[in-house]
Parts: C-alpha cells; sequence; structure tokens
C-alpha cells in the first residue's frame, strides 16, 4: 500500500544522492531520489583524477592518520577533526565497495594502484584512468537501481526544488516542480540536500555544470538554512577557457609527472613552483599553485611531454584524448597553457558531524554541504567527501526519521508560494551579479574590492525582481559578506591587506538570513579541542 | 560568425511543432550548437558543456549529436536546423523524455546482485562505464523501436559492464538478459558505432560481450 509509505526526501542524485539513496534502501527505508536530471547528467561525472584511501598498496607505509594529517592540514586546519576523522578511517572500506560493484581502478600486478596528488606525501589516490568520476557513478547508478526495482528507491528526475516546507522552525517536507508535467508537489518527510555547489553564481565561468544553479542553495538560505565559510572557493590550478564553461586538466597530469612552467624572457623555462617548494612543488595544494600562478601574472604552461607511452596509453589516455579534442594540442607533444579557473566550494550549507543542518529534520551532504576541507580541498576528497557524506546524512535521517513520521503524520504541511521563473530583465542583472561576485571573489582579495563589489551588488536589487532572484542575490551577498569579515589569508581565502593566517581565525564562518539582514559571525569548530 | 538557427519548437507535448528561426552573431570561433541555444529561449537539456553527460543529445542538421560537440564553424551554409531526437517522446521544444531507455535497464535487472568479479575484465569494463545513456545510438539504428525487445547500444554499454567482471551466479541471467535486448535484435548495422559522442569502442565490446554471453567463452583477464 503505497499511501502508508513514509519516505526520506533525497534533493539531487549525484554520488552524495545515490550513496544516501542506497545507504537508507539498504536499511528498508523508502526514499523519494528527486533531481532535475537523471544522475548520468550529474557533475560526480566530471570528476577525473582519483579517490583518496590510505590502501597501502604502493609500498610506501600509507596509513589512515597520513591520510587524516594531509587533509587537515590542506585545509589548513579548518576542517572537523572529528569529520575529517571519520572520513578518512571510512575511505578505504568505501573504495574496495566500489571495487566490488565493479569499478574498473587500474591495476597492476594483481592489485589495485594509486597514484600521487598534490598536497598529500603518499600515492593514495585509487583511480580508473583519468574517468574515475563517471566509473564511481556509473557503478552506483546500477546499485541504486536494483533497490528501484524493490521499490525502495523512487526516481523523480525532472523534478526542480522550489522550497522546504517548515513548520515552528522544522522541515516537514520539500516542495518541487515537475517540469515535465509543469505541476507543483509538496512531499512530506526529512530532507537531504544533495544539490551540488554554488557554480551557477559564476556561469560559464567553472570547470562545473549547468544544471548546478545554486538556485536551491539559495532558497535555503533565505528559508534560515545556516552556510558555512563562503568565502572558501577552490580556484584549480590547471583549467583552460572553452566555449560556455572551463576544461579541468586533472591534477592526475601533475601527479604521473606533469610539471608547471612559464617562459622567461630569454625564451628558457622556468619550473619555478620546482625553484621555490623543491621537488614536490607541482603538487602542492591547489590553493598554493593557484596563488602562486596568480601572482606570477603570466602564462603557465603544464608540459607532459615527458610522461611515458605507458602512463599515456594506460593512465591518461582520456586526458589527452579531450586536450587534443577541446585545444587542438597533443599533450603528449607540446606543453598545453593553463590557469586558474572556479572548480569547487569547500563552504556550504553548515553540517554537524552526522550531517544535520541548523533545520531539524534537514540534512545536506556531498559539495552543497561545507564537511571536510576546511579552507582548502584536497584532490581526491571530493569523491569520496561525497560518497562518505551521502552515507552519514542517510544514517542521521534514518535514525531521527522514527521519531519524525510519528509525529508529522497528523499535520501535513501547509502549500506554499508557487514557482515563478526568472524574467529577461533578471537575466541582465545575473549577468551582473557574476561579473560582480567575480571581482570580489577572485583569487587574492582586499578589503577594497570586496566592498567595492558589495556596493555594487547592492545597486542591481529592485522590488521587481523575483523571489528566486532575491534568494540568489542574498547568497551572493553572504559570499562577499563572508569574504570581507575573514580578515586573514587562509587556504583559498588570501588577502592582500591581512596576509598573516591568525589563531584567532581558526573558526568556521557562519552566515545567517535574519528577518531584514545578513549575520556574519565566527563559531568553534566543532569536534576541535583548542578551536 | 552569424548563424539561422532554424528550430523546431513545441510548446507542451500536445501541442503542435513549429519552426522557429533565431539569428546568432557570435566572435568565438568555438562556439557549439549549445552556446547559441544557451543565449535562445528555448528548452533544452544541458549539463556539462564538454560531452561528459548526454543531456544535449539533439537531431542537428539531420544528423543525431550532441549540441556541446557540434561546433558551429564546422556546419557547412549559413543555416542551421535543430529538432528534438525523434525516437523519445518530446516534452517540449528540444527536451525529449529518455526514460524508457533507462526504465528497461531494470526490466533487465542491469546491476550486481552479489557483487563484482574484482580481478577481471577492467579494459571492457572501463570502455562499457563510459556510457552516457544519451540515446543517440537508438536514434541511428535500424533495429531500434521503442515499443521493441531490442534494447540497442544503450542497454548493450551496460550489460558489458556486468558481463566484464561476470559473478558464475549471475552468469544464466545475465546471457539471458543480453540475448533478449542485445543479440536476438541487434541486425550489426554498427551506425551506433560512429555516433557514439563518448568514444565507446562498441564493435569491440559487442564482439567480447557475444563471446562471454553467447558463446560462453571465458573473458581473457587483460590485465593479470
Amino acid at each position: 500500500m503505497a499511501e502508508s509509505i513514509s519516505y526520506i526526501n533525497i534533493i539531487g542524485a549525484g554520488l552524495a544522492g545515490l550513496s544516501a539513496a542506497k545507504t537508507l534502501a539498504e536499511k528498508g527505508l523508502y526514499v523519494r531520489l528527486v533531481s532535475v536530471q537523471p544522475s548520468q547528467r550529474a557533475q560526480s561525472n566530471l570528476a577525473e583524477g582519483g579517490i583518496n584511501a590510505s590502501l597501502n598498496v604502493m609500498g610506501e607505509d600509507d596509513t589512515v592518520s597520513g591520510h587524516f594529517e594531509d587533509s587537515m592540514k590542506g585545509g589548513c586546519y579548518l576542517a572537523d577533526p572529528v569529520m575529517v576523522k571519520g572520513l578518512t578511517e571510512a575511505a578505504p572500506s568505501i573504495v574496495r565497495e566500489f571495487e566490488k560493484l565493479g569499478v574498473p581502478f587500474n591495476r597492476e600486478n594483481g592489485h589495485m594502484i594509486q597514484r600521487n596528488f598534490g598536497g598529500q606525501k603518499k600515492k593514495r589516490t585509487a583511480f580508473a584512468k583519468s574517468s574515475t568520476g563517471k566509473a564511481l557513478t556509473t557503478a552506483l547508478i546500477d546499485e541504486v537501481r536494483k533497490h528501484e526495482a524493490s521499490g525502495h528507491v523512487l526516481r523523480l528526475c525532472h523534478h526542480r526544488f522550489e522550497r522546504l516546507l517548515l513548520k515552528d522552525g522544522r522541515c516537514e517536507g520539500v516542495q518541487v516542480f515537475d517540469i515535465y508535467e509543469k505541476k507543483v508537489m509538496c512531499m512530506e518527510g526529512p530532507v537531504i540536500m544533495c544539490c551540488g555547489g554554488l557554480n551557477g553564481m559564476f556561469p560559464g565561468m567553472t570547470t562545473g555544470t549547468t544544471a548546478n544553479t545554486g538556485s536551491a542553495a539559495a532558497e535555503l538560505f533565505i528559508q534560515g538554512v545556516e552556510f558555512a565559510d563562503l568565502e572558501f572557493i577552490q580556484y584549480h590550478p590547471t583549467t583552460v577557457p572553452i566555449t560556455g564553461k572551463r576544461l579541468l586538466v586533472t591534477e592526475a597530469a601533475r601527479g604521473e609527472g606533469g610539471r608547471l612552467f612559464y617562459v622567461k624572457e630569454d625564451g628558457s623555462r622556468c619550473y619555478w613552483l620546482e625553484e621555490k617548494f623543491g621537488v614536490r612543488g607541482n603538487l602542492m595544494p591547489r590553493d598554493v599553485i593557484s596563488r602562486e600562478e596568480d601572482i606570477l601574472g603570466r602564462q603557465v604552461y603544464i608540459d607532459m611531454t615527458a610522461l611515458s607511452d605507458e602512463t599515456w596509453k594506460k593512465k591518461l589516455p582520456d586526458l589527452r584524448e579531450e586536450i587534443i579534442h577541446y585545444l587542438g594540442i597533443d599533450p603528449k607533444k607540446e606543453p598545453v597553457p593553463v590557469s586558474p579557473g572556479i572548480h569547487y566550494f569547500m563552504g556550504g550549507i553548515r553540517v554537524d558531524e552526522g550531517h544535520r543542518t541548523n533545520i531539524s529534520g534537514l540534512y545536506a551532504a556531498g559539495e552543497c554541504a561545507c564537511a571536510y576541507h576546511g579552507a582548502n580541498r584536497l584532490g581526491g576528497n571530493s569523491l569520496l567527501g561525497a560518497v562518505y557524506g551521502g552515507r552519514v546524512a542517510a544514517e542521521t535521517a534514518a535514525d531521527e526519521s522514527y521519531r519524525y513520521f510519528e509525529s508529522a503524520a497528523d499535520n501535513p504541511p501547509a502549500l506554499f508560494r508557487t514557482f515563478e521563473s526568472i524574467s529577461a530583465s533578471e537575466k541582465e542583472a545575473e549577468a551582473r551579479m557574476e561579473r560582480i561576485l567575480v571581482k570580489g571573489l577572485s583569487v587574492r582579495r582586499n578589503e577594497e574590492s570586496i566592498k567595492a563589489a558589495l556596493n555594487e551588488l547592492h545597486t542591481i536589487i529592485s522590488a521587481e525582481m523575483s523571489d528566486e532572484f532575491e534568494a540568489r542575490y542574498y547568497l551572493a551577498e553572504a559570499m562577499l559578506l563572508s569574504a570581507l569579515e575573514r580578515r586573514e589569508s587562509r587556504g583559498a581565502h588570501t588577502r592582500l591587506d591581512w596576509p598573516e593566517t591568525k589563531d584567532e581565525y581558526k573558526k568556521i564562518t557562519v552566515a545567517r538570513r535574519g528577518a531584514d539582514k545578513t549575520v556574519i559571525s565566527f563559531e568553534k569548530i566543532t569536534g576541535q579541542e583548542n578551536g | 560568425m552569424k548563424k539561422t538557427l532554424r528550430i523546431l519548437r513545441r510548446a507542451s507535448k500536445d501541442s503542435e511543432p513549429y519552426w522557429q528561426e533565431f539569428e546568432y552573431e557570435t566572435a568565438d570561433g568555438s562556439a557549439t550548437v549549445a552556446t547559441a541555444l544557451m543565449t535562445l529561449p528555448v528548452t533544452w537539456e544541458h549539463s556539462c558543456l564538454q560531452k561528459k553527460c548526454g543531456a544535449c543529445a539533439m537531431v542537428i542538421n539531420k544528423v543525431p549529436r550532441l549540441a556541446c560537440d557540434t561546433c558551429l564553424a564546422d556546419l557547412k551554409g549559413d543555416s542551421v536546423t535543430v529538432e528534438p531526437l525523434r525516437k523519445f517522446p518530446v516534452i517540449e521544444d528540444l527536451l525529449v523524455d529518455r526514460k524508457d531507455m533507462m526504465d528497461r535497464l531494470e526490466e533487465l535487472r542491469v546491476w550486481f546482485a552479489n557483487g563484482a568479479d574484482v580481478s577481471r575484465g577492467r579494459e571492457m569494463a572501463f570502455e562499457a562505464s563510459k556510457c552516457l545513456q544519451c540515446g543517440l545510438c537508438l536514434e541511428v539504428c535500424p533495429n531500434f523501436h521503442a515499443e521493441g525487445k531490442f534494447g540497442g547500444m544503450a542497454a548493450m554499454a551496460p550489460l558489458a559492464r556486468l558481463i566484464s567482471k561476470m559473478p558464475d551466479a549471475q552468469v544464466k541471467e545475465l546471457r539471458r538478459s543480453y540475448k533478449k535486448a542485445v543479440y536476438d535484435g541487434c541486425g550489426k548495422s554498427l551506425a551506433c558505432r560512429d555516433i557514439c559522442p563518448a568514444g565507446i569502442n562498441i564493435e569491440d565490446l559487442l564482439v567480447r560481450s557475444n563471446a562471454a554471453a553467447i558463446w560462453k567463452r571465458r573473458l581473457r583477464d587483460e590485465e593479470e
């Protein structure tokens, strides 16, 4: 009897959403898996280089604590250590589980191999050539299909999130819009947001998808969901602008031996990262290299011509094809010009170690949540964070759902306002907002540039704007305010006027939308003894 | 560069289709049909814009392609016709419902019942994993019809992923599914071979899958 089933709602069907759905279905619970497009279109499919886990298969005495230390250090000690501990401890079993789901991880001599990645001292990144995200997502789609067949996962895959159904400060359900049938649906039950990063605040400027519009996050923000660390935006050091977006040259290119250089006035090459940081200069964390490129202010190239035929054939054939296709350059034969591009959002919905948000009945996981990456995410930790985070959020939601369903049964949530589409005049304002954000949240910022961006932002809002535009505007403002208030440099947040990292800012930046204004505060990192 | 995009539009699934022309001008020599569509008030599906997600499959100048993988400068003439895929129901403009293609995978029970055989078939599994479920292969296939039993290469690739790492416990079921949904219906026209935007080596995948599922040969464990 369908009527008697209580569902948990998952918004977003990329790796985090799939992982949450799998976890809940395995517990015998029922899930509505809501997404604008099917999982095959999710940004998770674009992840290339690999997934981190201390499997210790490379004869380097790798340990979980090594993975933990590197992740904490890479994140400039801003992540919750209890959460990172959980992540790194679970990593080996997660990778082994994916192997059982048929992911074709690269192997040699009968065992899995791992590659070097930025900010890590050991070869710790398991990979399927340079299409790891696609291989993992394909495997998890198949696994979740099993639960769709049993009826435990109900897919709603042309449905856009509109808003939470809140009652007395609790999340009692979600309102979505069926794009095919053009109708609004209200669905009861706890909600797990797995709606991805904020790429849509920078359309055309990121390595991500157009499907991640940022509108779901914006709506959550004005509904009172707390966001954290919004100023930490990862610029990936090796991207190339192509039509409509930025193309990623995976960090695996450097993990396998690629070197960054610029050309000096006399025509010779300068491998300045190696000169400055030593032999592992090309594998410094992403925030460090992007900052160095920005300071350098010259065209930088990645040289992959010394990679062996074997490496190109077995480990990076897909990367080579892609670069030839989009840039007309064969990276096996000549260097590729690269520059920093927006790639990942460390900040997002504020969650605790169980992935609860500040609103009861609402959870978040994957890139939309601020969880494991602190001030700078290490390559290979995003796929891991999505899968692990989705699982933890689902476990917490499952534990708390019994309580929820008992109390919610007699109080169906009320229908809220319906979706309004963005008008043409708002499109121009949207484009302006993007330009403002790009200026205010560049690789290196200062008070002047951020304030100028805020002032300009304040001129684009008007009373005629739709609710959706207004929500996006307030989220944009919160990003700039977070960057303004953090008066230090840490990880991906580089302040020209505050170059030092300060202990007093070893805290998370919390953004809250009140009745008529956004408030930024700094709060202790949960799980950190001396926070 | 200046192009006229002639787009077959439709307000809703129940309404009549009509042609509408849009002028598009750009200085970007690498602009694709997707770049142009981003600027137009037309409904279509898009996501990655780098042929890694399969969202923007459509028919461009009578050829089924991804909009993001179709460079405007490469198209001859000043006018470009853009139509929705024809083997799926149209929802609005260029947006089609590809649900049947994906539902078929559930009917065929495309999942590992008790885990994969980890040690074998890595290259084949990698190739099969690349399938975008975009539906372009079905669009060009002379043997595929929505109501038929044959699932085309959009069913073959996901099945091949399972076959590549076929656990003994699932052999019978997989062979039955593969025979029904792929082998019995494929006329070997291989029209899909040249159309796959993921560049899947379809012929090789088909040969290997046939060998394992139909001729009951054990797959070579290439890396072991």
